[in-house]
């Protein structure tokens, strides 16, 4: 080779930027964390729309919220799973059931990098422990 | 090849890997062909791939320094040389490096030709391929360090801080109800962007158009259609992003899982990746390596201070002067022929002869 050191070791260093995240992982297996339900989340047995839905779409479903509240004071949702109405807040509904924030909600979070910036305003309940 | 042809060429292919995991995974439930089995080959291909080739351009000689025109040789201490485009030692050539990796330079000083008023030729600005390369590269590179939040746990901090920065407008895909969370990451639009820019100009400018082949056209159309799904995902159609990383930190902590509840959505855009991953060391975008082994960049201009052999030069048999009239000398000398050296053995000769006649 021609200048066989500089390239060899241009190609290590590559090589390790590249693999980066086997050798950060090395080996570890990562798995979900496990989401807690409140006791009170235990007893209602189901969200306000299906589980699936929930998981990909509670984003979704929290901007709607929001918009229909602060824009048309639409503030009552009727759940297309159960057909109860739920009263549309972050605060007060999602939190009254899921008041467990750092172990159910945080937990997804962390796990998948995503930082809501909703509770710069938005009160986030208080847990004991 | 005619321009049509390699675009529908191009573009039927793409489909066609649209549709493979489409089935796949769709139809016959093959996840752990789509989702561990395809990615590591994919991954394997492409980091042998890459290490051959560069193994293989660094086995091929350089016999000569090529130097640009674009700066002035160092000569004469009172000439003034320009170091940085035109170097004569490694420092030069590092900073010329990082300018071409990092800036694009060399695209930069790309000028148009063309004839104005008549045969007057002007040179006109032309740096929009500029811009819109050094968009995409860079969007893409965010891309690639974005989806680290995919490969890592804990999530290094520079993973958060870069999204970030690429989520700072906090507006969604559109101003309608419903889609204004996730919030955007602009790295995505740009991509796209550039993407669409790139084959726009391959697409509406003659000349380039003459010179596209299938080569040029597929990666961009594979590169659009990745980010696409991406965008998809995040924004529209929804996947389960905690049982993405399940399969994706189960790739890369070699504890492979198939989770649950994962859509066909992600498996197209894993196995339009995978294809990425495939096609790279074989491709135009190999150059990703390529780069750091550009010999007109990263090699000092110094063919006047330091000689170069030709490392590929054939051990010529040479037959100098010298040798040819030790050779022939005797019979040079007995045919009157003038020679370099008197010889010493013919003059004993000649007075041995001398002393015989008398
Ligand atoms: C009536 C109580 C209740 C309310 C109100 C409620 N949830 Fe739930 N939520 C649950 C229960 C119970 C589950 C578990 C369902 C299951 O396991 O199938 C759940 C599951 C979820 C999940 C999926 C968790 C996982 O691990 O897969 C998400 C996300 C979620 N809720 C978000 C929300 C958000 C956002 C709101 C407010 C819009 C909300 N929930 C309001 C009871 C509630
Ligand atoms: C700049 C502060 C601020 C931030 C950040 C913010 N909100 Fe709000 N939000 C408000 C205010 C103010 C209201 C109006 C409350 C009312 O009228 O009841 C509101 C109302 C809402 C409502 C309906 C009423 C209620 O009680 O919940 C929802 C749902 C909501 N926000 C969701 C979100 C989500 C989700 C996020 C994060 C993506 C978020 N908000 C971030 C200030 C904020
Ligand atoms: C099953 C895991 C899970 C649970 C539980 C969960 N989230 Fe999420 N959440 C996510 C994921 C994943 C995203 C990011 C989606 C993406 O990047 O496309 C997200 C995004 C969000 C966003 C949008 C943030 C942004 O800036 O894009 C809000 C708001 C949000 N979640 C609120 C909540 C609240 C409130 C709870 C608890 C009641 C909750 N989530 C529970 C997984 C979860």
């Amino acid at each position: 080779m021609y200048d066989g050191g500089k390239i060899i070791t241009g190609l290590v260093i590559g090589l390790a930027l590249l693999l980066f995240p086997f050798f950060y992982t090395a080996g570890k297996a990562a798995r979900a964390p496990e989401r807690e339900l409140t006791a009170k989340a235990k007893e209602a047995e189901k969200c306000i729309e299906a589980t699936a839905f929930m998981k990909t779409g509670h984003m979704k479903l929290l901007d709607e919220w929001r918009d229909e509240v602060v824009r048309d004071a639409d503030r009552y949702y009727t759940s297309n799973l159960t057909g109860e109405v739920h009263y549309k807040s972050i605060q007060v509904t999602c939190m009254e059931c899921h008041s467990n924030k750092t172990k159910f909600c945080d937990r997804c979070h962390t796990y998948a990098g995503v930082d809501p910036f909703c509770w710069d305003c938005h009160i986030a309940p208080k847990e004991s422990e | 090849m005619n321009f049509v042809v390699s675009i529908v060429f191009s573009g039927a292919v793409v489909t066609l890997l649209v549709l493979i995991p489409w089935v796949g995974v769709g139809a016959f439930d093959l996840r752990v062909l789509f989702g561990i089995v395809i990615p590591y080959a994919a991954v394997i291909t492409f980091f042998a791939g890459l290490v051959a080739k560069v193994i293989g351009w660094g086995r091929s000689p350089v016999p000569f320094r090529i130097p640009t025109t674009a700066g002035q040789q160092w000569s004469l201490p009172w000439i003034k040389a320009n170091r940085v485009d035109n170097p004569k030692g490694n420092g030069g050539v590092v900073l010329r490096m990082i300018f071409e990796v990092l800036l694009f330079r060399s695209l930069f000083r790309n000028t148009r030709m063309e004839f104005r008023n008549g045969p007057r030729i002007t040179y006109e600005f032309e740096k929009w391929l500029w811009l819109f390369g050094l968009l995409f590269h860079y969007a893409f590179l965010v891309i690639i360090i974005r989806h680290l939040r995919f490969f890592t746990e804990p999530i290094p901090f520079f993973v958060k801080l870069l999204e970030n920065l690429d989520g700072f407008m906090q507006i969604g895909i559109a101003p309608l109800t419903g889609y204004q969370l996730p919030g955007l990451f602009l790295s995505g639009m740009v991509l796209l962007a550039a993407v669409g820019f790139l084959f726009l100009r391959r697409l509406l400018s003659a000349q380039i158009r003459h010179i596209s082949l299938p080569g040029d056209y597929f990666p961009l159309f594979l590169i659009g259609a990745i980010g696409f799904t991406g965008i998809l995902m995040r924004y529209l159609l929804k996947v389960d992003i905690v049982a993405v990383k399940e399969l994706t930190m189960g790739l890369v902590s070699f504890h492979p899982t198939i989770p649950g509840g994962v859509g066909v959505l992600f498996y197209i855009h894993l196995f339009l990746v995978s294809v990425l991953f495939f096609y790279f060391p074989f491709s135009k975008l190999v150059h990703l390596g390529g780069v750091f082994l550009s010999p007109t960049r990263n090699l000092a201009n110094n063919s006047r201070a330091v000689r170069h052999v030709n490392p590929w030069s054939y051990p010529v048999k040479t037959h100098t002067y010298d040798e040819y009239e030790e050779e022939f000398r005797d019979k040079m000398v007995e045919a009157g022929l003038p020679v370099e050296k008197a010889p010493e053995p013919e003059e004993e000769a000649s007075e041995e002869e001398t002393g015989e006649k008398e």
